[in-house]
């Protein structure tokens, strides 16, 4: 039996974490605001933090079973974890890091040195010493460093939160390799969605120490009801798309999404490529009727499944469309609501002005 | 450099010297282990007795040395308590050199230990979460990033030690005596020639090494702590 499955309560101080959430292979997202219990819930992972109550299984071990009095140290656990103040080792070389767990671990399988230094791209800085690296150098050292002591799962809390947005922009391609190479489970903790959109193949949002949502990253996007979503979400829905065509003579690359065919300025990808793109929530126009003569060239057509909450010192409203096999997330006015007769069940054609290629 | 040394000095000063390096060097390396373990029970644990523990540690401090001196007599003369016992696997410290190595020992502990303890205080436990996470267990965890990381603490109170113990008098005195080549250090030695006529030559030599020593533990520890610390930053 592989994978994860965590089902803990812990209360520190006035704060309750109790929540339950199982995950496989690929990358799980733990999205919430700050003090909604990620790094608690990720630090009774790794044996950090010992539940008041509860179990943790990994690959059928049971790591925590507080009902049997077991508690697993975290050195005997083998789960990786990525901290988000790197802690490297200041009396040590970047190769000692590196190597740290890899010696502790005496094994020789699993993913190699070289491997590793060329993933991460860090082969130039071996003998340099922690002081001396750059926030982003840090943290990619700490992953190799994690990497290489052969875990069967990565807890990453926040590894981008203390680094500018230049920084972000170059650790995330080598994070993307490293879920693209699947050699290991990743639970990634960010309060960030831009990142766990990227990222992610599964969310867990949590709220206030509980689970508010779980499931794929396309399904919980598009839900108006979490909260903790609502306020984050710069975009809307996220969908996995296809390459379908290009036609350079325009410019245009034709996509095959689950909602329909878009079209987007020309994409440097082979034909059949897999690509993430976002749809915001601000760029989809909603009309009862197929637009004629317009200059939109993504029209969809769906079915209105949710309208999200009223708020009154809100002049606008999201609205969850059924378009195809996905969803897209529609944010309009209140007044365009009302005049529009809009209400679930109603088939209405989205007008799609623009979309983000997520990677 | 031997010759030159000998030939400036009397056979006895140079006993005293010899004799207080021994006793400074054994009676500082024989407490360092165990001023390791009680800094960081200090430092780290969390049990019943510990503001106690941290009392006795640091009453040599307090204390008169001669007072010191005499509680060490009462206990491990020949006839005290633990003394007896000793005695009897032949371990003896009354009125012998490892006696005054005892007395240096306990004089010079607190500062061992607060030296030690406090650069455990300074240790990023992140650090050691951290190393835990990468496979280490607690003993792991201490050779490999604790003990690296309190070096130059360690450095610290292992000179400071050595400085007291070489200047140590009041509880050496009373608790060995102060016999030509067994118990008598350089403390002693001045002393001694400061009571007999004419012995303030040799009382000005003595204090000239007094100094010249401790100067080149202060230099050599401030040397190793420059290299730990340039590893570290580096």
């Amino acid at each position: 039996m592989t994978g994860l499955a965590v089902a803990v309560a812990h209360r520190q101080g006035a704060f309750r974490l109790d929540a339950a959430f199982a995950a496989e292979g690929g990358v799980t997202a733990l999205f919430g605001r700050s003090g909604s219990g990620k790094t608690t819930l990720v630090n009774v992972i790794g044996g950090l933090v010992r539940p008041d109550r509860g179990s943790v299984v990994l690959d059928g071990e049971r790591l925590v079973d507080t009902a049997a009095g077991r508690f697993v140290p975290p050195h005997r656990r083998r789960i990786g974890y990525v901290f988000q103040e790197s802690r490297l080792f200041p009396h040590l070389s970047v190769r000692g890091n590196l190597l740290f767990g890899r010696r502790l671990a005496r094994a020789e399988d699993g993913i190699g040195f070289a491997e590793v230094v060329d993933l991460l791209g860090i082969g130039h800085l071996l003998a340099r010493r922690p002081n001396g690296l750059s926030g982003g150098e840090r943290q990619r050292v700490a992953i190799g460093r994690a990497l290489l002591a052969r875990p069967r799962l990565l807890l990453m809390d926040e590894p981008l939160a203390a680094l500018d947005e230049a920084r972000k922009a170059e650790i995330l391609p080598f994070l993307e390799r490293l879920r693209d190479l699947g050699r290991v489970p990743i639970v990634y903790v960010s309060h960030a969605l831009p990142e766990v959109t990227r990222l992610a193949d599964r969310i867990v949002v949590l709220e206030e120490g509980r689970v508010a949502a779980a499931g794929s990253v396309d399904a919980v996007t598009a839900r108006l009801d979490v909260a903790s979503l609502r306020g984050a979400r710069e975009a809307g829905a996220v969908l996995a798309a296809r390459v379908e065509a290009h036609d350079p003579a325009y410019a245009l690359t034709r996509l095959a999404s689950p909602a329909g065919p878009l079209h987007v300025p020309l994409v440097d990808r082979p034909v059949g490529a897999a690509v993430r793109i976002l749809v915001s929530a601000r760029d989809v126009t909603l009309s009862l009727a197929r637009p004629a003569g317009t200059s939109a060239l993504n029209v969809l057509a769906g079915t209105v499944a949710e309208i999200g909450a009223l708020v009154p010192t809100d002049p606008t409203a999201e609205l969850r469309l059924a378009c195809g096999s996905a969803h897209l997330v529609v944010r309009l006015t209140r007044r365009s609501l009302a005049d529009m007769g809009l209400r679930p069940g109603l088939p209405v054609f989205a007008s799609v002005k623009s979309v983000a290629l997520l990677d | 450099m031997t010759d030159a040394v000998t030939g400036w000095l009397t056979p006895e000063e140079w006993q005293a010297l010899r004799l207080s390096l021994l006793v400074a060097a054994t009676g500082t390396l024989a407490s360092l282990p165990l001023g390791l373990g009680v800094a960081y029970l200090l430092a780290r644990g969390r049990f019943r007795g510990k503001t106690l523990l941290d009392m006795v540690v640091h009453l040599p401090l307090v204390l008169p040395p001669v007072v010191t001196g005499y509680l060490l007599l009462l206990a491990f003369g020949r006839r005290g308590p633990v003394g007896s016992l000793l005695a009897e696997v032949g371990i003896v410290f009354a009125f012998r050199w490892t006696g005054a190595a005892l007395a240096c020992a306990v004089m010079g502990f607190p500062l061992l230990v607060r030296a030690i303890r406090l650069s455990i205080e300074a240790v990023d436990a992140r650090l050691e979460q951290a190393a835990a996470t990468l496979g280490a267990n607690p003993l792991q965890v201490f050779g490999l990033v604790t003990l690296p990381l309190i070096l130059p603490g360690i450095l610290a109170g292992t000179v400071l030690c050595f400085a007291k113990a070489m200047g140590e008098f009041g509880a050496t005195i009373t608790f060995v005596s102060n016999i030509p080549g067994e118990t008598q250090t350089l403390p002693s030695a001045i002393y001694t020639l400061t009571q007999v006529p004419g012995g303030e030559a040799g009382a000005l030599r003595l204090t000239l090494i007094s100094v010249l020593v401790s100067m080149a533990a202060l230099v050599l520890s401030e040397l190793l702590a420059r290299g730990v610390a340039r590893r570290l930053a580096a």
